[in-house]
């Protein structure tokens, strides 16, 4: 099984396959035989019990991710009410300091609408696609989306209904988001209207802080009671193109999260707390082929995964920088 | 079945209420039972084609205002805008066009615009377009050409065509002058009065005008020769002149602005070319 291609497959919406015997490497079948001992069970037996008994919530990287995404849209607003000229435009496109920045996701619904490829969004998209390459490609999502950071807050509000009885958590199929992403863009191209940018959370939000035009913002609110009292992240984890856009640019990304089978307690904190649980399927036990695994194409960087792991067997990598320093 | 308490014929005495039921947790309903697995798989896939199917009719219906209410001859676009439907198409609203505009003329259209929700128009009553930039800094902000770039001059700019819609409201057709503000002392309005300030546009409600025949249409107007009055009869001693569009006029709508009646005489209609009529 081809890690990197498994990883495309759950991107697209299918269920996480068990690896076959012939995929694991001697050192993962090795380490697996080792987990198995007693002594190593009653070890990490006590080890969970001792994390459970002394849970902690972490802030580590969402003290930085928070006020991360708020900088950058606050940036656009700024630049436009203090005239300073950082960031002018939206976050569908925008100049930085006099560059051309095109979002990927609304590039690509202009030229499918317009049937014409533009030089300044093809400026612009380069740029974007390369920077976010560079830093993971869905981290768009965790690091700068202004629905993301809403829709985690209500996610917050969300678990604790569920816990309460409130509020019921309905799973969606994942192929969802392959088919809108499709069908929007057989639409968009169809029709010559960009049918999906008119809806989306992501620009709406934007155009609101910088705009105001407020009144978009009201789909945005249908959205987030539907995610508080029926599906948890509905919009993010079955619907959204623009993720699924940069989940193809993070696919080959060099910044990932790296999992290390050895120091893993199998417990599945990481798993609780993730927006694309999926994922994160090679930290359930006896699954790793490896004793070292670069998390897959769909994952957001959010760094929720790191927070919850309580061994360190999640963390952040950039694949090359080890070398190269 | 304990639920059914209450509603079971009391025994021994018709005042005797049923023992209270110890808490054992929520009730579950018949309904509620654990689903098999196939049961949840097939649930959670219609719940699937129901929610896309929903969301994909809903974005749909973004066409209907475009078609309607927020159609080519609503909505005044920036100078530059490309036929309505590409203009959609290739408009990525982002808003620089917004940002660039020394006299804030461009709003975004909002939710109930549909389809040109995010899309900029002008709202000239409110604030026309007076090119006081003078170089079409929308056009050049524009990353996507929705507002061409083949327009380099204002003079090239159609936006749409100047009308005389309410002829027997305008001051010159009665022979009667203005004085006073155009629109008032509330009218937020800006425009750039060269006489005045050559780089900076100042409030409407600023700038008192004394005008022995109303001519503002014509006096305000940013075009060489887009629009003149001219005299409605042949009787020298008729003070009564009219204002005639010509096909210069742009349609930046700065004539409807500072009309002084109330309803605007001139108005500017969308996307109309010389020559073509109103319906």
């Amino acid at each position: 099984m081809n890690l990197f291609v498994e990883g495309l497959r759950q991107m697209l919406g299918a269920e996480p396959r068990r690896p076959a015997k012939e995929d694991y490497t001697e050192e993962a079948k090795k380490l697996h035989a080792f987990k198995k001992t007693p002594e190593q069970r009653e070890r990490r037996r006590r080890m969970i019990e001792e994390e459970l008994a002394h849970k902690k919530e972490s802030f580590a990287w969402r003290k930085w991710r928070w006020p991360t995404i708020i900088v950058i849209n606050l940036l656009f607003v700024i630049s436009y009410h203090f005239d300073v000229q950082l960031v002018e435009g939206a976050l569908t496109a925008s100049r930085v300091l006099g560059f051309h920045f095109a979002d990927l996701n609304s590039a690509l619904q202009v030229t499918l609408a317009f049937k014409e490829v533009l030089i300044n969004l093809l400026i612009g998209v380069t740029t974007v696609a390369i920077l976010w390459w560079l830093v993971g490609g869905r981290s768009f999502c965790a690091w700068t989306c202004p629905y993301h950071l809403v829709s985690e807050w209500v996610e917050i509000l969300h678990l604790k209904l569920v816990e309460r009885g409130w509020a019921m958590d309905i799973p969606l199929d994942r192929r969802l988001r392959s088919i809108l992403y499709v069908a929007f863009a057989v639409l968009t191209f169809a029709s010559g209207y960009m049918v999906y940018e008119w809806i989306s959370p992501t620009g709406i939000l934007s155009r609101a802080i910088i705009y105001g035009t407020w009144i978009s913002t009201s789909f945005v609110g249908v959205l987030l009671l539907i995610e508080l009292f029926f599906v948890r992240r509905m919009w993010c984890r079955y619907m959204c193109p623009i993720g699924l856009t940069y989940s193809f640019i993070g696919a080959t990304s060099p910044t990932v999260v790296h999992y290390d089978l050895e120091k893993c307690l199998h417990e599945g904190e990481c798993r609780k707390v993730c927006l694309v649980p999926h994922v994160l399927d090679v930290t359930i036990k006896g699954r790793a082929t490896r004793p070292h695994i670069d998390i897959g194409a769909d994952c957001t960087r959010c760094a929720m995964c790191i927070e919850a792991c309580p061994t360190g067997a999640l963390s952040f990598r950039v694949k090359g920088l080890d070398k190269l320093l | 079945m304990s639920e059914n308490d209450k509603d079971r014929p009391a025994q021994g005495g018709g005042k005797k209420k049923a023992p209270a039921r110890p808490y054992d947790g929520p009730r579950r309903t018949a309904r509620r039972k654990k689903l098999s697995r196939k049961q949840q798989a097939r649930r959670q896939f219609l719940l699937s084609v129901l929610a896309g199917a929903g969301l994909l009719g809903f974005s749909l219906t973004g066409y209907y205002p475009i078609a309607t209410y927020a159609r080519a001859e609503n909505r005044l676009r920036p100078p530059g805008a490309i036929d309505e439907h590409e203009f959609l198409a290739a408009c990525i609203k982002c808003g620089q066009c917004v940002q660039v505009c020394p006299v804030e003329a461009i709003i975004l259209a909002d939710f109930p615009d549909g389809f040109g929700n995010g899309t900029p128009h002008i709202v000239a009553r409110e604030q026309a377009c007076d090119f006081s930039c003078d170089a079409v800094q929308c056009v050049l902000a524009c990353p996507t050409g929705a507002l061409s770039h083949h327009i380099d001059k204002k003079e090239q700019v159609r936006m749409g065509l100047a009308v005389l819609k309410r002829p027997e409201l305008c001051l010159a057709r009665k022979g009667l002058g203005f004085k006073g503000l155009a629109r008032g002392e509330d009218f937020s309005g800006l425009h750039r009065y060269i006489e005045v300030d050559r780089w900076r546009p100042i409030r409407v409600a600023d700038h008192p005008y004394d005008l022995e025949i109303c001519d503002l249409c014509v006096r305000e107007c940013p075009i060489k020769g887009a629009i003149r009055l001219e005299p409605l009869g042949d009787d020298p001693n008729d003070k009564r002149k009219t204002p005639v569009v010509t096909d210069k006029c742009v349609g930046c709508g700065m004539c409807e602005m500072i009309c002084p009646t109330e309803p605007p005489a001139i108005v500017v209609v969308p996307r109309l070319k010389y020559g073509e009529t109103t319906s």
